[in-house]
């Protein structure tokens, strides 16, 4: 996919960070051909026993010259610092709304699974022109997914989500990389992003196999492991409703206020004991060691679906 | 420069300098004399340059394929590992401060030797103790989790030597952290009378600046290493997640002392630097307290923007901005040498003997490799190029564009008065311009290859990065061969290069005063100083014009 | 003073500005072992932020009495350093006081190794070491314990290192191959020592007291 000297952007942030790469590009040539040009003149002028002038050294050549040259660049890089920070700042957050994709990463494969349930190894089919938010975990080491195309790359960390999100903007097939050496088969680990045009995409999607999607696998879990005993509507234990609790605000025993999201929920399942809700007892026990990232991801997907607004009970 | 300058038409009494002054090999290895010690690092890094550099020779070989041809990828990763881990500690950290520091700050400060000479022996022992362990750690297998040490795969998933390798370092650091303490004490307490702090050479701040890094950030290196060793020998949980640990605390403690640690490998280039371009442009320094100044101020900012490595790792926004606005802020000292030895040219009488040409290579490298820093400071540029080729350019182009043409430079100059001889100079400026060509040709690529996608510590890569690759490999074998030249010509010196002079070059610098090789106690008389550094001309005036009686005064014999 | 020719080493031409370079030199090492300890301090730090209730349950199980004793052994043996350092320096002729106090330095720095040794043991006994059969149920407890045993044990290398320092100086002026006064290395040893000494103050908190406020 790669000319010998361009890469596609493929991405609507793709245009930003090359303007940031032109720019410091520019300003580089300039300094070089500023340093090389100046020292290439004073070489061949000043070389010993040339005829150029000497004698005493002007006046201006002092002070002035210093602490005008070290402002100089101290404005350039400040300027510099302020432009690609603003790029970064204004892609931070992923858009509301995007469609969300979990990524697990393992030695030395990328496990990918749409929300319906699709899964993909080493592969990732996305539409265009629609924001995309990757969540994301490594079961063993860390790892980096790498799109050069879209000029993304987000570590993958083993115990914690990290999340990445882009909006392609152009359709084809564009190479995943690891980017965080992660042993033997390091280089090996490569795949896909084939984007396709929204209504491709859609086809593509429901031709996919019949998978539990994440929401359905995350209600047999809550049955299976135990957390329906006592988060069900229909429990005798004092244990607090899932309904309507995403993205919610939540007061803690401590005093503190969080908000609901895949962290926290995360955090309860996995140290119960350390965000207890106010009002509540630290009787959840943990389930360290009991549930997979997959499975995490999958009772998050869950709770999501318990819906988002206030809860009526 | 010192009235005894002047006073060098006395004839010196006869007295063995201090190659000569002892023999036997225990007189060596019981040395206490800085400048034989200086000697005995110098044959132990160039022993590790060549075992590093096989290493990457077997490596690029490798790369002139996209699929691997040579060798397993096991064997890739435990190459590159080995080259990253004796390049980085056992070549460029010790290289500069433990050769030419060793053997010049006394004499530069006017001293018969350092603070602390058996502490000084100590060091040497411990480098060797320590690469002892790591060629055994190569030897018994190798180490394949790159020269840093990542968490979990170091703690928990490698398969390889890690133990061996990670001691080695550990115990390698002490003698960084002694050599650190060694200087510093000598810089305050052994200065010759008259020889204030800004009427130092800026070699020797250069040396005290990295010094003081390498006695604070080492430490911290030596607790991230023995934690994840803790963790391999004895199963603690520090790194691992499943068990309440934080791999990416690795990442903070070992960048914590590894972005300093590369100003300990390029302060001290920019020392050998400032003493080469004055002498051969005859011309004072421009701007000798903005030099000292930003030295200080690159040691110190130097410890406030390791978060620069950790752009994607999974660090707060608000941290990295923080990181990188200092990132952008530590390149403005730097920027102001390059200006400030530019401006050292202007009006002065330049020759370009081989010392000037390494030199100059090394402002020209220099300048592109700090000026690539910049992309990397750009977040958003970062975390397109961060793990790349982009990356291995810009450090490669400061760490061997800049510091090891800045060693070669510093060989070259300093070459007769460490051993009395001199080397044949077409030979030298030979090797100068091939090396600044091989390098180019090596590393030019690379910026390329990155910013297209190719990621580093890749045994196999995808097909359209092979153009690059071949460009490089193939600028590595010229590189190869600028390399082993000097060893020819510097050695063939050794037994057939006529004598030195005292002062060949005619430079400023007590160094210069006294014999080449200088006696055990470096000087025949107590030297004192009554006048700047860089005494080459009349303040005020240009190189050259003065009188011709003053001009013979200072171009000593 | 004729001491001090016998003092006097090389490079050094005077006396006076080879003791200042010493303890300067000393002060500089002591620099960088304060970032030594202090990066373990804050890697414990950020775990002990990430695991607060785990940590408090971990450092009730640490033994509050040898760790006490310890300390009161260690503070001592900063006191007899200090008046055997306070001892060398001046003109009077203290010689047995300040190989005395020497001796018992490094006495009182043996009872701190012993008595670690049966907290050690001890600690053992109640399963208190990381891996498969941890007392604890937190996971973070095994973090807590991890540091314990490490940065116990470095300071324990340490203070072993000092302890060996002091029985040499102690065997040295004993057989009267160097002199007592102004002897530069008995103030080197003491500077050494008493940095062992603060950092066993800054661990004793960090291990001994979560927990126990309440």
């Amino acid at each position: 996919m790669n000319t010998l000297f361009s890469l596609p952007e493929a991405s609507t942030h793709a245009v930003t960070v090359d303007h940031i790469f032109y720019l410091l590009l520019a300003l580089s040539g300039a300094t070089v051909a500023l340093v090389f040009g100046l020292i290439l003149l004073f070489a061949v002028r000043y070389r010993r026993g040339s005829k150029a002038k000497r004698g005493p050294m002007p006046e201006i050549l002092s002070r002035e010259f210093e602490i005008g040259w070290t402002l100089a660049t101290l404005l350039t890089f400040a300027f510099l610092f302020w432009w690609a920070s603003s790029a970064d700042l204004s892609s931070l957050a992923a858009p509301p709304h995007a469609l969300e994709i979990h990524v697990v990463a393992k030695q030395w494969m990328w496990k990918t699974q749409h929300a319906n349930g699709a899964r993909e190894i080493n592969a990732l089919h996305v539409p265009l022109h629609k924001p995309v938010h990757l969540l994301m975990s490594s079961q063993d080491v860390i790892h980096s997914f790498f799109v050069p195309a879209f000029r993304v790359k987000q570590d993958v960390v083993p115990g914690r989500d990290t999340d990445i999100w882009f909006e392609a903007s152009k359709t084809g097939t564009f190479p995943l990389l690891c980017a965080e050496y992660c042993g033997t088969n390091h280089s090996a680990m490569r795949g896909e992003i084939v984007v396709m045009r929204p209504e491709d995409y859609a086809n593509w999607l429901t031709r996919q196999p019949e998978g539990d999607d994440l929401v359905h696998e995350g209600a047999r879990l809550f049955v299976s492991q135990g957390c329906s005993g006592c988060h069900a509507a229909s429990s005798n234990v004092h244990a607090p409703r899932l309904a309507g609790l995403y993205g919610r605000a939540v007061q803690l025993a401590d005093g503190r206020t969080v908000t609901a999201d895949d962290a926290y929920l995360r955090d309860s399942i996995l140290q119960s004991k350390r965000d207890v809700v106010a009002g509540f007892e630290p009787i959840m026990p943990s389930f360290k060691g009991l549930l997979d990232d997959g499975e995490i991801q999958s009772l998050t997907a869950f709770i999501r679906s318990l819906g988002e607004e206030p809860p009526n009970d | 420069m010192t009235d005894a300058l002047l006073a060098g038409e006395l004839p010196l009494p006869p007295r063995p300098d201090y190659l000569h002054h002892g023999s036997s090999v225990w007189s060596w290895l019981s040395t206490t004399d800085h400048k034989r010690i200086a000697i005995l690092y110098a044959v132990t890094i160039t022993i590790f340059f060549f075992l590093g550099g096989a290493a990457i020779t077997a490596v690029r070989l490798e790369l002139f394929q996209p699929n691997g041809w040579l060798m397993t990828s096991d064997s890739y990763n435990k190459l590159f590992s080995f080259h990253g881990i004796i390049m980085v500690w056992f070549f460029l950290v010790p290289s500069i401060p433990n050769t030419f520091g060793n053997f010049l700050l006394p004499l530069m400060i006017g001293a018969p030797d350092v603070a602390f000479p058996r502490l000084n022996l100590f060091s040497w022992y411990l480098t060797i103790a320590a690469g002892a362990f790591t060629v055994y750690a190569l030897v018994a297998g190798g180490v394949d989790t790159g020269w840093t040490f990542y968490t979990p795969y170091s703690s928990m998933f490698s398969n390889t030597h890690v133990f061996a390798a990670a001691a080695g370092v550990f115990v390698v650091g002490f003698a960084s952290i002694a050599t650190g303490v060694n200087f510093i004490a000598t810089t305050h307490m052994l200065r010759a009378p008259g020889m204030t702090w800004f009427r130092l050479p800026l070699f020797v701040w250069a040396i005290y600046a990295t010094s003081l890094i390498m006695v604070l950030a080492t430490p911290v290196l030596a607790i991230s290493l023995l934690l994840v060793i803790a963790e391999r020998v004895f199963g603690l949980p520090i790194f691992d997640p499943a068990r309440g640990g934080d791999p990416i605390l690795f990442q903070h403690l070992f960048w914590f002392y590894s972005h300093p640690a590369v100003y300990i490998m390029v302060l001290p280039a920019m020392g050998v630097v400032s003493e080469i371009i004055p002498c051969f442009a005859r011309r004072r320094i421009f701007g000798y307290d903005f030099m000292v100044y930003a030295m200080l101020a690159i040691a110190g900012i130097g410890f406030f923007v390791w978060g620069h490595h950790m752009f994607v790792s999974g660090q707060s926004p608000l941290a990295s901005l923080v990181f990188s606005f200092l990132s952008f802020i530590i390149a403005v000292p730097s920027a102001i040498k390059v200006f400030n030895w530019t401006a050292s040219l202007y009006r002065g009488q330049i020759s370009f003997e081989s010392p000037m040409l390494y030199a100059l290579g090394f402002v020209g490298l220099f300048t592109t490799g700090g000026l690539s820093g910049l992309f990397l400071a750009s977040i958003p540029v970062d975390v397109h190029v961060t793990d790349t080729y982009f990356v291995v350019a810009h450090f490669h182009y400061i760490m061997v564009g800049g510091s090891v043409s800045a060693f070669f430079a510093g060989m070259h100059f300093w070459w007769p008065k460490v051993t009395g001889r001199r080397y044949p100079e077409s030979w030298a400026k030979f090797a100068a311009i091939l090396m600044y060509a091989g390098f180019n040709m090596t590393f030019l690529p690379q910026f390329f290859a990155g910013y297209l996608g190719m990621p580093r510590r890749y045994h196999t890569y995808p097909a359209e990065f092979q153009i690059y690759n071949v460009m490089s490999s193939a600028g590595a074998a010229v590189l190869a061969v600028a390399y082993l030249l000097p060893l020819g010509y510097l050695t063939w010196s050794l037994f057939y290069g006529g004598k030195a002079a005292r002062n060949p070059w005619g430079a400023t610098g007590l160094e210069w005063t006294t014999s080449s090789p200088p006696p055990p106690k470096n000087f025949d008389w107590q030297p004192r100083v009554d006048r700047a550094p860089y005494d080459y001309h009349t303040e005020g005036m240009s190189a050259g014009t003065d009188p011709p009686e003053m001009q013979n005064a200072r171009e000593t014999q | 003073m004729s001491d001090e020719t016998a003092l006097l080493r090389e490079p050094w031409l005077d006396f006076a500005r080879q003791r200042e370079a010493g303890k300067f030199g000393i002060w500089v090492f002591l620099a960088s072992e304060t970032l030594f300890f202090g990066a373990l301090m804050l890697t414990y730090m950020v775990c002990r932020i990430e695991h607060p209730e785990a940590f408090v349950a971990a450092g009730r199980e640490t033994n509050i009495w040898y760790g006490t004793i310890n300390t009161a052994v260690l503070l001592t043996s900063s006191l007899t350093m200090a008046v055997a350092a306070q001892g060398a320096e001046s003109y009077a002729r203290l010689r047995r006081l300040v190989i005395a106090c020497l001796t018992l330095t490094a006495l009182l720095g043996l009872a701190f190794i012993v008595i670690k040794g049966f907290e050690y043991k001890e600690d053992m006994d109640k399963h208190l070491v990381p891996g498969a059969g941890f007392e604890l149920p937190e996971r973070a407890a095994q973090l807590f314990y991890g540091f314990y045993w490490l940065v116990t044990s470095v300071h324990a290398i340490h203070l072993s290192i000092g302890i060996a320092l002091v029985g040499r100086l102690v065997w040295v002026l004993l057989r009267r191959e160097l002199p007592v006064t102004e002897n530069p290395e008995i103030e080197v040893t003491a500077l050494y020592w008493h940095l062992v000494d603060i950092v066993w103050i800054f661990l004793y908190p960090l291990i001994y007291l979560p927990g126990r406020s309440s």
